[in-house]
């Protein structure tokens, strides 16, 4: 195996690019290195990204977004107070990956580029309208996160190519987001169901939504007919209801050892449900 | 509420000090399985099947041997012939011959240089397999049809014309059962599953074992018992016992499943072929779920019959229990207990031990009782709940005492079952109103407890302070226990007592900690130590004075005249006799070999409330009590712990914990995220509360209290359930897919 650290992300493409075997970009490494130990992904070539400049910070953009660089881990993410007022939803997904050991190191790129469909932040991205800046070969280009998942453990990233940022967009005024796993335990598991909901109120009444359902798909889903069911409403029962059967409808599970299919399907319509109302609540105020 | 024919008040008994083993635990010093190394050691890496049953065709280690640094490669070849039996099945276990058994059956073993090198070699050290059927499910393996594990491996008691995986049956019981459940006013019957679940101990096995061609050999282990360790060892590798010095790492849980070997033969073998090499091996969680000694899955059913007042006229069981490739379920644990909280006029027991592709079963607490009492109380359960009885006065009415006849056999003495009923009912969570979705359930459980060879050495040393020396691992505190033992015995201070562990060359033969017994047995055993070095002492000071050695008396650390001498001489305390040792006859010390005898049986009964989320199936627990008879707690920390920790593994076998097979027969989950056992955050502070009715065969009324805990957890959390939901789950674990889905059954009508 063959250790880089380069300092910059065009290198990092280059050397990805030339590697013939097995390649793998560290990040946190709580997914490359536990997969190693494992013996059953055992890289050729393994590159740092934390050796590059800037990819520990968390930055407002100028139009009120934030930056987040590509080794910013969980408890990071966490302790920065005006993202969390921002986005809740996005931290509380990343939050829930792993215990406290692991969120000193795991990060989001990571976690959207391991490639499970179960992954935890993802959804709260997706549903956030988060995007990635791409950097490969012959230069850089901008990704929708949900554009990025390409089915359990593939990305749509071609030989070469590194995630150099994230961009969660400005939140805006009278908005909130939220998400939702089921385990069976309260901790240290992978989600069976996630969802997540953001939305913008105008008024009592749902403006926009953006709904993302995750571990019901080979990857993490971005429903419109979720968004839909709520968008004109005040998320009374009816409205709530609609929700819970636009995405039990939309899911396309399997049954496997962590929850059988019909359990995925039903509880991501009771998820999307709570999940809505704790963001609709955000968005009227309350804190997380 | 000691009700106590024997000492009431004790010095140091029953008080909590600080364990002697705590600061190097908390600080790391202290050194487990894996922390061992020695000059020249080698690092083991093993091959394992990928398959649940295949014929080994061919395995070819040429490529590993070429790599540089692999010192040597064993497989079944490397091992002697051994005759059918105990060592032959341990043998086959630890490496598989003809046949791999199951998904992770040992196959191959290479030692080099280093770790890292190991795991290569071991990836290129090629099998050729031939599949085979294979079965593990334990009806299916219980058909006329299914895949025949091994020909000939039933015992006497298999009636011609049973299923090819049949390798025992069990049938016993007493009484008219038929004019039993003619008497009865109700009469219900019940089918019920578990799945096996594992010991989920923190700490991987590990050893580093050395075998030189002289046959002369050394093991540094992770284990409940290291003589079994040596006796095994010796057995599959046909060396002589005692050339083989054992010595006893500290140990990160075991729970019944370090009673026994696995890996530990492949360390010396590869030892004995690298020219006598120290060789380490350390499984990875993945082999310990998939090779080491997880316990059962059970197929059940119960019948039972009781009058319109809930008093039980008889019952029956018929248990089928696969554990794994080899003879050894604890169907017969299960079936002796399946009953024994109760008294009962007429019962009648039927087992069947079978074969399945999947790892040796090894003990696992109270191997067998949980899952009997699963299908047993969860059936009682719904009878006394239909009968409109409240749960713990219907078990009262029918809870066994003193001079009950027990289920399976004998006369219980003294024991506390029924003081456990009452201790519940006294309880602060009873009076809990519950909620919505909310619901309480009882259980009670039972474990024989037991003795077992043991052999103990204690000496004072110079300065009138004691060492003692045991064969039993510390576990969960079982030197501290032994420590107040022996200085309340000798009038010392617990602190001027150490306890060891001594290795395997120091002790007569020790059996594991296990079946309860280490409080129990090796206490006992120290305490008649310490009595034998009182008696020497006794006859030191009567010599001095010139009296008669009965004329002596020991009381609070030091020899007095008794009798018509008393008071006539100051008394000599353990330091003076201590100081004049070598000038009075030399070393003072006493010894115990033996199996001591005056077992006493524990009982518990528990009480847990959970709330059931209706949308999504899931379980919480609220709050959970344990209460139990410990005949007396030396130590009520680490008694407290075990109650704890017995209600802790039960919840998880109840609610999550399960061996999940791919229709390919290769386990899917074998790492921690996948076989769920309880986080911390999962549960509530578990109460507890300690009943003490003395064990008149212990000199301070032990009991032991490891097991018994584990045994209602399953079927209260079940019975809990069923009283927040309205269905009653026959099948373990009652996880959130299973229940929802028959939620969602009953809501349809
Ligand atoms: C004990 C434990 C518990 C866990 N619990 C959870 C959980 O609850 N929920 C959950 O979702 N996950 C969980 N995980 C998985 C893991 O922690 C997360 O997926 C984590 O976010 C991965 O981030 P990382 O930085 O450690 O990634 P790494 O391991 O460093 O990398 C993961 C993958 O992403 C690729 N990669 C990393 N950075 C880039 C980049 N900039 N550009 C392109 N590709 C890149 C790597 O090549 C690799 O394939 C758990 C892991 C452990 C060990």
């Amino acid at each position: 195996m063959r250790y880089h650290t380069p300092a910059t992300f065009a290198d990092a493409a280059t050397i990805a690019a030339s590697a013939q075997g097995v390649t793998r970009f560290l990040a946190g490494g709580t997914d490359v290195l536990v997969q190693l130990r494992a013996g059953s992904v055992l890289p050729d070539d393994l590159i740092d990204l934390k050796h590059i400049p800037e990819v520990h910070s968390i930055t407002r953009t100028a139009d009120g977004g934030w930056r987040i660089g590509v080794a910013v881990s969980g408890a990071s993410l966490g302790a920065n107070k005006d993202l969390v007022a921002d986005w809740p939803g996005v931290v509380e997904g990343m939050e829930l990956v792993g215990s406290t050991q692991v969120q000193g190191r795991a990060t989001l790129t990571g976690n959207l580029c391991n490639g499970s469909p179960a992954a935890d932040s993802v959804p709260g991205l997706i549903a956030a309208g988060a995007t990635v800046t791409v950097t490969g070969p012959s230069g850089t280009r901008d990704v929708a996160v949900q554009d990025i998942p390409k089915g359990p453990g593939k990305t749509n990233l071609k030989a070469g190519e590194v995630i150099s940022a994230l961009t969660l967009p400005a939140r805006g005024k009278n908005a909130g987001d939220a998400y939702l796993r089921f385990i069976p335990r309260t901790e240290m598991d992978i989600a069976v169901v996630g969802v997540a909901v953001s939305l913008r109120l105008d008024g009592d009444k749902v403006a926009e939504a953006r709904v993302a359902l995750g571990a019901v798909a080979p990857t993490v889903l971005l429903s419109d007919a979720c968004a839909k069911a709520i968008v004109g409403t005040t998320l009374d029962a009816k409205a709530l209801d609609a929700l819970g059967a636009a995405a039990s409808g939309e899911c396309n599970p399997i049954s496997d050892k962590r929850g059988t299919k019909e359990f995925r399907i039903e509880v991501a319509g009771v998820l999307a449900r709570r999940a809505a109302k704790i963001a609709y609540d955000r968005a009227k105020g309350a804190k997380a | 509420m000691p009700k106590d024919e024997i000492k009431q008040t004790f010095r140091l008994v029953g008080t909590r000090p600080d364990r002697p083993d705590g600061l190097d635990k908390v600080t790391g010093r202290a050194r487990y399985g894996a922390d061992f190394s020695a000059p020249g050691m080698l690092w083991a890496s093993v091959v394992r099947s990928p398959h649940a049953h295949a014929r080994i065709k061919k395995i070819d280690a040429s490529k590993a041997l070429a790599l540089e640094g692999v010192k040597a490669v064993v497989t079944r070849a490397d091992f002697p012939e051994v005759p059918a039996g105990e060592y032959w099945d341990l043998q086959e276990n630890t490496i598989a011959g003809e046949r791999a058994l199951y998904d992770g059956h040992a196959v191959a073993a290479v030692a080099a240089t280093s770790q890292l090198i190991a795991h290569d070699a071991a990836r290129l050290i090629e099998v050729e397999y031939e599949i085979l059927p294979h079965v593990t499910d334990v009806d299916e393996a219980f058909k006329m049809d299914a895949p025949v594990i091994r020909e000939g491996a039933a015992d006497y008691s298999v009636p011609e014309g049973s299923p090819p995986n049949v390798v025992k049956v069990l049938d016993f019981g007493r009484g008219d059962v038929e004019a039993g459940f003619a008497s009865a006013d109700l009469v219900k019957e019940g089918h019920y599953t578990t799945e096996a679940t594992h010991q989920g101990y923190i700490e991987p096995h590990a050893c580093v074992g050395q075998l030189g061609s002289d046959g002369k050999g050394e093991m540094w282990v992770c284990t409940q018992g290291h003589w079994y360790i040596r006796r095994m060892c010796a057995g599959v590798l046909g060396i002589e016992a005692a050339n083989l010095r054992v010595t006893a790492s500290e140990i990160g849980g075991g729970f019944g499943g370090k009673t026994t070997i696995f890996m530990e033969p492949l360390s010396l073998a590869l030892s004995r072929k690298s020219g006598g090499r120290p060789v380490k091996l350390v499984m990875s969680r993945a082999e310990v779920l998939r090779a080491t000694g997880p316990t059962a899955s059970a197929s059940m059913d119960v019948k039972i019959g009781m009058t319109k007042d809930g008093k039980l006229t008889a019952a029956t069981a018929v248990f089928r229990m696969q554990g794994g490739a080899f003879t050894g379920s604890p169907v017969d644990a299960a079936l002796n207990c399946a009953f024994a909280c109760y008294e009962l006029p007429a019962v009648h027991h039927l087992g069947y031990d079978i074969l399945a592709n999947r790892p040796k079963a090894a003990a696992y607490r109270a191997p067998g009782a949980p899952m009997a009492a699963f299908a047993v109380e969860n059936l009682l359960d719904e009878m006394w709940g239909e009968l409109g009885l409240d749960p713990l006065d219907a078990r009262m009415m029918n809870a066994a005492k003193e001079g009950t006849k027990s289920s399976y056999g004998p006369t219980f003495k003294r024991i506390g079952f029924e003081e456990t009923l009452e201790a519940a009912k006294a309880h602060k969570n009873l009076s809990v109103k519950l909620g919505p979705n909310q619901g309480r359930g009882v259980a009670a459980g039972f474990w024989f407890n037991y003795n077992g060879d043991t052999s103990v050495s204690l000496a004072v040393a110079e300065d009138g302070t004691a060492q003692v020396s045991v064969g039993t691992p510390d576990i969960g505190g079982s030197r501290a226990s032994i420590a107040l033992m022996v200085a309340e015995t000798l009038g010392i201070e617990y602190e001027d007592v150490r306890v060891s562990v001594v290795e395997t060359g120091a002790l007569g033969v020790n059996e594991p900690t296990h079946g309860s017994r280490a409080t129990f047995a090796t206490g006992k055993a120290a305490v008649e130590a310490a009595e034998s070095a009182i008696k020497d002492m006794c006859r030191r000071a009567a010599k001095k004075w010139g009296i008669d050695e009965d004329a002596v008396e020991w009381v609070d650390g030091a020899a007095r005249p008794a009798g018509p001498n008393a008071g006539k001489f100051p008394p000599l305390s353990i330091v003076e006799i201590a100081a004049k040792m070598s000038s009075t006859g030399g070393p003072i010390a006493g010894h115990y070999e033996g199996n001591p005898p005056g077992v006493g049986e524990s009982f518990g009964t528990h009480v847990v409330d959970v709330e059931v989320d209706p949308e999504t199936g899931r379980t919480e627990i609220l709050r959970y009590l344990v209460v139990q008879d410990a005949g007396r707690a030396i130590h009520p920390s680490y008694v407290e712990g075990q109650y704890q920790g017995g209600a802790v593994q039960g919840i998880g076998w109840a609610l999550n914990e399960e061996y999940v097979y791919g229709a390919d027969g290769r386990l899917q989950n074998p790492v921690f995220l996948d076989y769920r056992i309880p986080v911390a955050s999962d549960l509530p502070m578990i109460d507890t509360v300690i009943v003490e009715v003395p064990n008149p065969g212990h000199p301070y009324g032990v009991r032991g209290v490891g097991e018994t805990g584990i045994t209602p957890p399953l079927p209260a959390v079940a019975n809990a359930i069923a009283a927040a939901t309205g269905i009653r789950m026959h099948s373990l674990p009652i996880s959130p897919s299973k229940l929802l889905a028959a939620m969602n059954a009953k809501r349809k009508g």
